[in-house]
């Protein structure tokens, strides 16, 4: 099943800032979007993770498919990388997290607490987190900030075995991965028109 | 489900979770009180079901703002709500670890501080029925107060002053029970009255807590 979008507009805040969104992504295929900071991206990808109700339009593939990663890696500082990711695990009812730690190369560091990792070990087991929710949609969020080279290749290898696997991709991010199956989406032509809001978001 | 409650339980337990912060404050109060109210012991006999459960009250209200204050900064919460479980079932769960980590380790030294405040024999059983029973709900209505000022910028004032009037109820009636008690009177219309709103809160309010929680997630 493709995560499908139909004429989406999505609002930040009461604000309206894309509409007239259409796209698919089908599985094995991931799709980049590219846009200026405040253009919209991330409010697009908390709607499609459904943290967010949409202005206009709907969503379809999406809901109990998805597995989100933000800004924030959701890490807790007093448990160690292995607690860590075996949490998520279990929320999502899994048990294995061995390839999410080998596959970001954490297995040094699984017995460290998150808080003494770096800012970019951080990110790392903030991605390592989606390997083991076992979901086929991954909605990422300006994934590779902190990372250097050589973990972006680790991560850039993570999305291309998910991809492999039958699993779609949609993330935001200004670099380029070096991955052949993506596609990019510019959201700029997206902006929306100011509008008067008939309701006050505030108040629903 | 469980291993939500288990991280929440390991992170309270952990550095920096706040596990003894309540215990502490409740020592503190229940402490302080005989040394300002002077030494007659009459007079503190009196008060003591009365300062139990306000001291047992606030220790549960200063700890409120991390059930989910902390999951919010760095992120968890937001990861959560796209999680298979249901926010009623999150919110439950918060409201039960910060049950099992505030309110029971309370309940459990109550009668310890009794002593340090005259308590009259008869009312020992009954601190700890009252707490017992009324303290799930100051946990769970302390929920439903975080999940409204989750997001908010210092909203330990706006949580404290919405969950407050809330929580009287609950305190008129426990304290109520813990009195009767210690006097040797009836129990039975304030017990029920308790056991009525722990119950009532306990059953319908983590749908409202979810319910705020989504809206400011958005």
């Amino acid at each position: 099943m493709d995560l499908q979008v139909f004429d989406l507009a999505v609002a930040r805040g009461g604000v309206p800032v894309l509409e007239g969104l259409n796209f698919s992504l089908a599985e094995g295929r991931a799709l980049v979007l590219r846009g200026p900071n405040g253009s919209g991206k991330t409010t697009l990808l908390r709607t499609i993770a459904g943290l967010q109700p949409a202005l206009e339009g709907r969503v379809e593939g999406a809901g109990e498919r998805i597995a989100y990663a933000a800004h924030a890696d959701g890490l807790k500082t007093a448990l160690s990388v292995t607690e860590n990711l075996s949490f998520w695990a279990q929320v999502f009812g899994k048990e294995d997290i061995s390839a999410a730690l080998q596959g970001f190369d954490l297995v040094d560091l699984a017995h460290r607490p998150a808080g003494s990792l770096s800012a970019g070990q951080k990110r790392r087991l903030g991605l390592a987190r989606l390997m083991v929710t076992g979901r086929p949609v991954w909605v990422l969020d300006e994934p590779t900030v902190s990372l250097d080279a050589a973990s972006v290749a680790l991560f850039a290898e993570a999305v291309r075995g998910h991809l492999a696997a039958g699993g779609a991709a949609l993330m935001a991010t200004h670099i380029d991965l070096g991955l052949d199956e993506a596609e990019l989406f510019d959201v700029g032509p997206y902006k929306a028109k100011p509008r008067v809001s008939a309701q006050d978001e505030a108040f629903l | 489900m469980i291993s939500l409650l288990m991280r929440d339980l390991r992170l309270a337990v952990r550095a920096g979770g706040g596990f003894g912060l309540g215990l502490a404050f409740f020592l503190i109060v229940t402490v302080l009180v005989p040394l300002g109210v002077g030494p007659e012991t009459g007079l503190l006999a009196k008060i003591a079901p009365g300062i139990l459960w306000i001291g047992a009250l606030l220790a549960c209200l200063l700890s409120l703002d991390r059930i989910f204050a902390l999951d919010w900064e760095d992120g968890s919460l937001d990861l959560l709500a796209t999680a298979p479980l249901p926010m009623e079932g999150i919110v439950s769960i918060k409201a039960l670890a910060h049950w099992l980590t505030t309110g029971l380790p309370l309940v459990i030294v109550a009668p310890g501080l009794g002593v340090l405040l005259s308590l009259p024999q008869g009312g020992y059983f009954w601190i700890v029925v009252s707490l017992l029973l009324g303290s799930p709900a100051l946990s769970v209505i302390g929920t439903f107060g975080a999940a409204l000022t989750v997001g908010l910028k210092r909203g330990g004032l706006l949580l404290s002053l919405l969950v407050l009037p809330l929580y009287v109820p609950t305190l008129v009636f426990g304290a109520e029970v813990a009195r009767r008690g210690a006097e040797g009177f009836a129990v039975q219309t304030p017990l029920l009255m308790l056991a009525g709103i722990s119950f009532g809160a306990v059953a319908l309010l983590p749908f409202a807590s979810a319910a705020v929680l989504r809206i400011n997630l958005r």
